[in-house]
């Protein structure tokens, strides 16, 4: 399998050939499960009549609440998958000793930890963050929707055409074989000469579109969409981090952009940017990619920070302590995220000065980090706490992000990090903040609004089934590789000659296994709350005793979040208005201005998937035709006049007045 | 009334669209100056590569990136319609946070790679400086 030679080329196919379809079993069986299984679902849309609905009700729909929820679901699809990369590998480690070869090649395994990397950061936690974004942040500061809620939609789509890409890879080529962030030379055209770095390129191309444009959309709607009374500091600091987020977003993803251009130019024009010889310098790339790359991590981690805040008050029936200093804590973040980029590579040899400077720019990024925890902490410390879900998550979090945060500064050491660099110490280290912090903070999340979301709460029982898999099978599958991380074991190895490890492989792979039982409850989770959904059916709005704006609308809210925009005197708007008992407008209701749905995004998206897929394949003809196919498209959409329509005022009172019966039944 | 119109009133946005742009569209004078400056500024460069009027390499550069920074400028006066007030002092702020960030990258790549350059491939930085 090593070194197939793959050099067919056809005007009409391009690279595509039937050498293109995997031959290796795992890979054949896992592609005919995955097509009975699609062929299952699409059966099952088609019998139950229900992909009109999906399009008219949700693939066009601009509201950005269905987007938001619309993410979640693509998140949680690619994490699934992001896992199975994830066991393989751990079952793989666990047996690869003594001769033993495991079960999976040196091709494929290179394949599966590239893909488990980037699909997990791009394609689970990105969508899991932007969705929480797009959901929580017009409802926390009043607004009816986000400032452009078709380019809303086109973004989501962008998302998932990329997600598609890199599903694609699977069956149809191979994927990049070099790491997440593929690291010229070896992602340059001398040694990865077919599809795999493509796929990447491609797939994180077009996704990187959807990102930056709902970045900017968030930055508008955030700072142009504010409620009236609701200056900067009344801002929930949720939406405070969601908009420290989008700016870091818009500020870093050009960078990213930039790069795989210039990887691209090297790739398919034989420019020399990141080759090793005609002056090319592979180190500039690693330069540039983290100069992106580490804002990224606190793109990833910040809005999650604002979750726990929103938790930890409404769970402590506390104001958070220190909102002002949350605030500065976390613009002090989002500067200082851009000046630590070099110590992902303290060992490429910049010297002391340049370290130095970097080791403590990195040390002092955990002091704004502290403040928050303090903040917390000091939340709630004499607060009324109910351990429902979102705040046993968030305690959990607590607990496994400081573990976390303490091996990050003991990386930032320059000398220490020559020791640990590229070490299982590290992955663990990775894991242990992204598992903690983001992953923690989004099952918070899912379980904090999907009341909100859907009417209805998650059932308790299966939540705490996958809460205790969660945290237990983190420590088993995370603290031993910190173990070899110190004993010298790198990352990304195959086969291992060193019989006394295999233990600690042995405990992580048993980790992953509970860590899997944990997602499985997860699932069955969702599961028995929409069936039980009458038991657990929250008519109020407000089933934890909100603070903020969200809470005071019906749940799911109506399409127009507001029919009377909400007025705020106070940091936590609906907590003060619960208190001086502001009574729900029933009356003088007008037609509402609102966007309709368009096809727009999916089309445009779609086109652009196929100019990646053309592109990766070098079908030159069919690339040239999606591009001419997005331009024409975007220019007619321009001329689409009739993008809005007014609600009636009629059916405003209508849903007003149902809410009202509602309310008087739920004795509120 | 009480509370409730304290608290609450009919959304000033809800029919039409947002017309309080307060920012100006620029105007065709202002487009046309733009686009000479630009085209000038563009020209030049290009004049400076082909004729090889500066003898020195290293000073054609910088002449060439100083020309770029201020299409910049221009770039962002002209066709941007970028001021101190429009937009609360948002752009302003926007434009201040850029900044910072472009510099910050920059100025560390250089540093970064310069510090590489010379510790890991001391032949080479030897070379570059006999190069004419």
């Amino acid at each position: 399998m090593e070194s197939v030679v793959h050099n067919h080329w056809s005007p009409l196919l391009g690279r595509l050939w039937w050498d293109a379809v995997p031959t290796e079993p795992i890979v054949l069986v896992t592609f005919v499960v995955v097509a009975i299984g699609g062929a299952a679902v699409l059966g099952a849309l088609t019998y139950f009549r229900l992909w009109g609905y999906l399009w008219k009700e949700w693939f066009t729909s601009v509201d950005h609440k269905k987007i938001g929820i619309m993410y979640m679901v693509l998140g949680l699809i690619m994490f699934a998958r992001g896992f199975a990369d994830a066991i393989m590998m751990r079952l793989q480690q666990a047996m690869a000793f003594g001769g033993n070869e495991g079960y999976l090649n040196a091709h494929h395994y290179d394949q599966i930890f590239t893909a488990h990397g980037v699909i997990m950061i791009f394609f689970a936690a990105m969508p899991f963050v932007t969705g929480l974004m797009n959901y929580v942040v017009p409802l926390q500061i009043g607004a009816r929707d986000v400032s452009f809620p078709f380019l809303n939609n086109f973004s989501f789509w962008m998302t998932a055409s990329g997600a598609a890409l890199v599903m694609t890879s699977l069956f149809l080529g191979e994927f990049g074989q070099t790491g997440w962030l593929a690291y010229p030379p070896l992602s340059n055209l001398a040694y990865s000469p077919w599809v795999g770095v493509d796929y990447w390129i491609w797939s994180l191309q077009v996704a990187g579109v959807g990102t930056l444009l709902s970045g900017v959309n968030l930055i508008a709607t955030i700072v142009k969409m504010r409620a009236p009374g609701m200056t900067m500091m009344r801002m929930p600091v949720f939406t405070w981090t969601a908009l420290c987020t989008n700016i870091l977003i818009v500020a870093a993803f050009p960078v990213l952009t930039a790069v795989l251009c210039m990887l691209s130019l090297d790739r398919y024009l034989g420019f020399n940017f990141f080759t090793n010889d005609f002056g090319g310098n592979a180190m500039m790339y690693v330069n540039l990619i983290w100069i992106w790359g580490h804002p990224e991590v606190y793109i990833l981690i910040l809005p999650l920070f604002g979750v726990f805040s929103e938790v930890t008050a409404t769970f402590s029936g506390k104001r958070l302590f220190g909102y002002t200093s949350m605030v500065y804590a976390t613009m002090v973040i989002t500067i200082l995220s851009y000046i630590v980029w070099l110590h992902h590579f303290f060992t490429m040899g910049s010297g002391a000065s340049v370290n130095s400077f970097f080791g403590i720019t990195t040390m002092v990024i955990s002091i704004p980090t502290g403040a928050k925890l303090f903040n917390w902490l000091f939340t709630m410390y004499r607060g009324r706490i109910r351990f429902e879900l979102p705040m046993m998550w968030t305690v959990a979090f607590m607990l496994t992000f400081t573990i976390g945060g303490m091996t990050g500064v003991l990386l930032a050491v320059p000398p220490a990090d020559f020791v640990l660099h590229n070490s299982l110490f590290l992955i663990a280290h990775f894991h242990n903040v992204i598992i903690g912090g983001v992953v923690f903070g989004t099952f918070a999340g899912i379980n904090y609004w999907w009341p909100k979301a859907f009417g209805y709460k998650l059932d308790p029982f299966w939540g705490k089934v996958s809460f205790w898999s969660w945290v237990v099978g983190f420590y088993l599958a995370f603290m031993p590789l910190y173990v070899l991380g110190l004993m010298g074991v790198t990352r990304r190895m195959r086969v291992f000659d060193d019989p006394s490890l295999q233990i600690w492989f042995v405990i992580a792979a048993i980790g992953a296994a509970l860590i899997a039982v944990g997602i499985a409850a997860m699932f069955v989770q969702f599961g028995v709350s929409i069936m039980k959904r009458d038991q657990l059916r929250d008519e109020t709005g407000d089933p934890w005793g909100g603070r903020t704006l969200e809470w005071s609308t019906s749940s799911p809210p109506p399409a127009y979040n507001f029919a009377v925009t909400p007025i705020v005197h106070d940091i936590d708007a609906w907590e003060d208005m619960k208190r001086c008992g502001v009574q729900r407008p029933t009356s003088g209701f007008r037609p509402i201005h609102m966007p309709k749905n368009t096809a727009t995004g999916v089309v445009l998206a779609g086109l652009s998937a196929v100019l990646g897929f053309a592109m990766i394949w070098y079908i030159w003809w069919l690339a040239a035709a999606a591009f001419a196919g997005i331009l024409g498209y975007a220019i007619a959409h321009t001329f689409n006049y009739k993008r809005d329509y007014h609600l009636p005022a009629q059916t405003v009172v209508e849903t007003e007045d149902a809410r009202t019966r509602q309310l008087a039944a739920a004795g509120a | 009334m009480s509370a409730a119109d304290h608290h609450a009133h009919p959304n000033p946005h809800a029919d039409g669209h947002h017309d309080d742009h307060e920012g100006n569209h620029g105007s065709l004078r202002d487009y046309l100056i733009g686009f000479i400056l630009s085209a000038v500024l563009t020209a030049i460069p290009f004049w400076l590569v082909m004729s090889g009027a500066i003898a020195d390499k290293q000073a054609t550069a910088l002449v060439i990136v100083a020309f770029a920074v201020v299409q910049i400028v221009v770039h962002m006066i002209y066709f941007l319609h970028m001021n101190t007030k429009s937009e609360n002092g948002w752009t302003v702020m926007a434009l201040i946070f850029t900044i910072i960030i472009v510099g910050i990258a920059l100025s560390g790549s250089l540093w970064v790679m310069y510090h590489l350059n010379h510790n890991m491939m001391p032949m080479m930085s030897h070379d570059m400086g006999q190069v004419p």
